[in-house]
């Protein structure tokens, strides 16, 4: 196990965290406002990856401008989907809200099962991404510096928009407390669509990111992922932004790491592994790296 | 009387059961009688799963994963072993010359079940909530890779196939009359009270003496313990098993079951679960004409939203509609008043 090995590993592993994280993101943005988990919200993963095929192949828009245009894909159909979904049930049992996700995940994921079948599709990304860049010891693909740079530049922008601006600070607000935030005037809703809109978007540009690495997308795409940002948000304590960056990062490293360091025969753990951790998280340090208590879990 | 009369009605019911099983094996293709083992199996599954999530207030998403342990134990029990030399030639040879009957099998699977629920509980019942469901729903996951890559046992992604299709109406409606009684019975017996306690004010229950962790593993190894078993039912019925037989799917059609039903029902969770897989079987040749694959799950999961939105406690909420009176009003009213009206208000 040479230098040059483990320094690619961890590569590839900043690489995938940088895509949990801003799946992630929206996780956290979401729970912190309405304490609801938003299990549809890795399925924004698969609407965004097939947005930009649209765009790309239909629209013939040039790839950069496609990525403004998932974001916005992405914010519009989040925004959507908690008008028509979870709105109407606010105020209900947590629990409500998470089999309410439950049904929407399902029936994102059967739409596309619908509209463009099971079967994976091919992405193509312009040849000018995939030409090999050498840094060192490494040869690392374009498009894998433009995930990371477009990661970072996305969620440096979204810490000074919640830092500084008018509305990032009243969703902190209302993260801090939702009754004292909306006596003082604040708009709930408009902070409730917000976050959606943001973690959306966020999300779908992951799917953008996810389908130019792997070269495959498909309806059921964001399951997984999904599920693996969620614990990415957990380890770096969920209603925390700077958490869900962290965790993303964290569980990205974590799990390549897993792969590539152990024995191969335990790679086909790797979800396992993943999931376990999740468990081991929950129980040990339920509150995660950077979270508060804000109330029970464990 | 009370007492009595409760129990003729059950009596009753579960012989009236039992001619409609003899009735479907002599007149049912094979076709239809799988349908009405499969409704049969989903019962045993839903009203299951409702006692953790139902009564105490536990939501967990585990039994899939429950439903693999069962059927993979049950069915390796079952292979005779001169086919299990080879299927599965790296078995330990203590497990491979092991050839069990059906019954002692479908328990083992289940004890299978309970033992894997008592390890996961301990740590995973401590969590509330939406946080107990994706903790449960990991599980899922991790019993899958563990399925998959433990090739030596379960043949990893292949699975076991050739299964003897053991599971008959009358295996699945025994199961079913069990399941039925003891969480008839559990929810009204005092355990069953302590559970309701919990699930409502998990403070005042503990300030008043009752075991919260203690009663939510029993339930959690419970539920599990009939997972288990129709996990085996299940392998025997399509007489295959594989690491994508038991899916999160599974777990999500389950818990449409238990809120459309009313999470804590008995009966609303059966008449959920039997609709609901009619229904899915009925679409199926309208999904597979107008190629339109995936319709019918859209549909439940809108029959969710509204019913989460317009009624969220489900059809009948906690409470048993009361059969009792109904069919009381078909046997004459004499020794029915007394049980329905004690009924409404242990529930209400």
């Amino acid at each position: 196990m040479t230098t040059p090995y483990i320094l690619a590993q961890i590569v590839n592993g900043i690489i995938l965290g940088s895509m949990y994280a801003l799946v992630a993101i929206g996780f956290s943005m979401i729970y912190g406002i309405v304490r609801l988990i938003n299990f549809a919200h890795g399925d924004i993963l698969a609407i965004g990856a097939f947005a930009s095929l649209a765009g790309v192949a239909i629209f013939s828009l040039p790839f950069p401008l496609a990525i403004l245009a998932v974001l916005a894909v992405g914010a519009a159909i989040g925004v959507f989907i908690e008008r028509i979904a979870f709105r109407p049930m606010r105020g209900a049992p947590q629990v409500t809200g998470f089999i309410a996700s439950l049904a929407v995940a399902i029936i994102i994921e059967n739409l596309g099962i619908l509209t463009v079948s099971a079967q994976p599709r091919t992405f193509r990304v312009p040849h000018y991404l995939n030409d090999l860049v050498n840094i060192g010891t490494q040869s690392i693909r374009v498009i894998d510096i433009a995930i990371v740079i477009l990661a970072v530049c996305l969620m440096a922008f979204l810490a000074l928009f919640v830092r500084f601006s008018k509305i990032g600070i009243a969703m902190r607000a209302t993260a801090e407390n939702y009754d004292v935030a909306r006596l003082m005037g604040i708009n709930i809703d408009r902070m409730i669509m917000t976050a959606f809109a943001v973690g959306s978007g966020l999300a779908a540009t992951a799917g953008l990111m996810w389908g130019s690495k792997y070269g495959q997308i498909s309806p059921l795409m964001g399951l997984v992922p999904g599920l693996k940002a969620f614990v990415a948000a957990v380890i770096g304590g969920v209603g925390s932004i700077t958490g869900a960056m962290l965790g993303g990062y964290v569980l990205g490293l974590a799990e390549v790491l897993f792969v590539g360091l152990l024995p191969s025969e335990y790679s086909g753990y790797r979800n396992a592994f993943v999931f376990g951790a999740l468990i081991l998280i929950l129980l040990l340090m339920p509150n995660g790296l950077l979270g508060r208590n804000l109330e029970e879990r464990a | 009387m009370d007492q009595r009369a409760s129990y003729r009605a059950f009596i009753l019911v579960s012989l009236l059961g039992a001619g409609f099983v003899f009735l479907g094996t002599q007149s049912l293709d094979d076709y239809g009688r799988s349908i009405i083992e499969f409704v049969g199996i989903n019962i045993i599954l839903a009203v299951s799963l409702n006692i953790t999530n139902g009564l105490v207030g536990l939501f967990s998403l585990g039994h899939p994963a429950f439903m693999a342990i069962g059927g993979y134990t049950s069915a390796i029990l079952l292979i005779p072993a001169n086919r299990k030399a080879l299927l599965l030639p790296d078995l330990p040879h203590w497990l491979a010359s092991q050839e069990w009957t059906f019954l002692p099998a479908l328990i083992a699977g289940g004890g299978a079940a309970v033992l894997a629920a008592l390890i996961i509980g301990f740590p995973v019942l401590r969590l509330r909530g939406h946080y107990l469901a994706v903790a449960t729903l990991g599980f899922i996951f991790i019993v899958q890779s563990l399925a998959v890559n433990l090739s030596g046992i379960t043949r990893g992604a292949l699975g076991l196939s050739g299964l003897p299709a053991l599971t008959t109406l009358w295996w699945v409606y025994g199961w079913l009359l069990f399941t039925l009684v003891v969480c008839w019975r559990l929810k009204h017996s005092s355990l069953g009270r302590t559970m309701l306690a919990i699930r409502e004010n998990e403070l005042a229950a503990s300030c008043l003496g009752v075991k919260v962790t203690h009663t939510r593993i029993f339930a959690f190894a419970l539920g599990a313990f009939f997972a288990g078993v129709s996990g085996g039912l299940w392998a025997h019925l399509v007489t295959l098993i594989s690491p994508s037989s038991f899916t999160f799917l599974l777990a999500f059609q389950l818990v449409v079951m238990i809120v459309v039903g009313g999470s804590g029902s008995i009966i609303g969770t059966m008449l959920a679960a039997a609709i609901l897989t009619i229904a899915t079987e009925m679409l199926r040749p309208v999904e597979e004409s107008l190629d339109l694959f995936g319709a019918s799950q859209i549909l439940t999961a809108l029959c969710v939203l509204l019913v989460l939105i317009f009624r969220p406690r489900g059809l009948f909420g906690t409470a048993e509609p009361d059969l009792l009176r109904w069919s009381g009003l078909l046997f004459g009213r004499h020794w029915t008043r007394s049980g329905s009206k004690n009924r409404r208000k242990e529930v209400s």
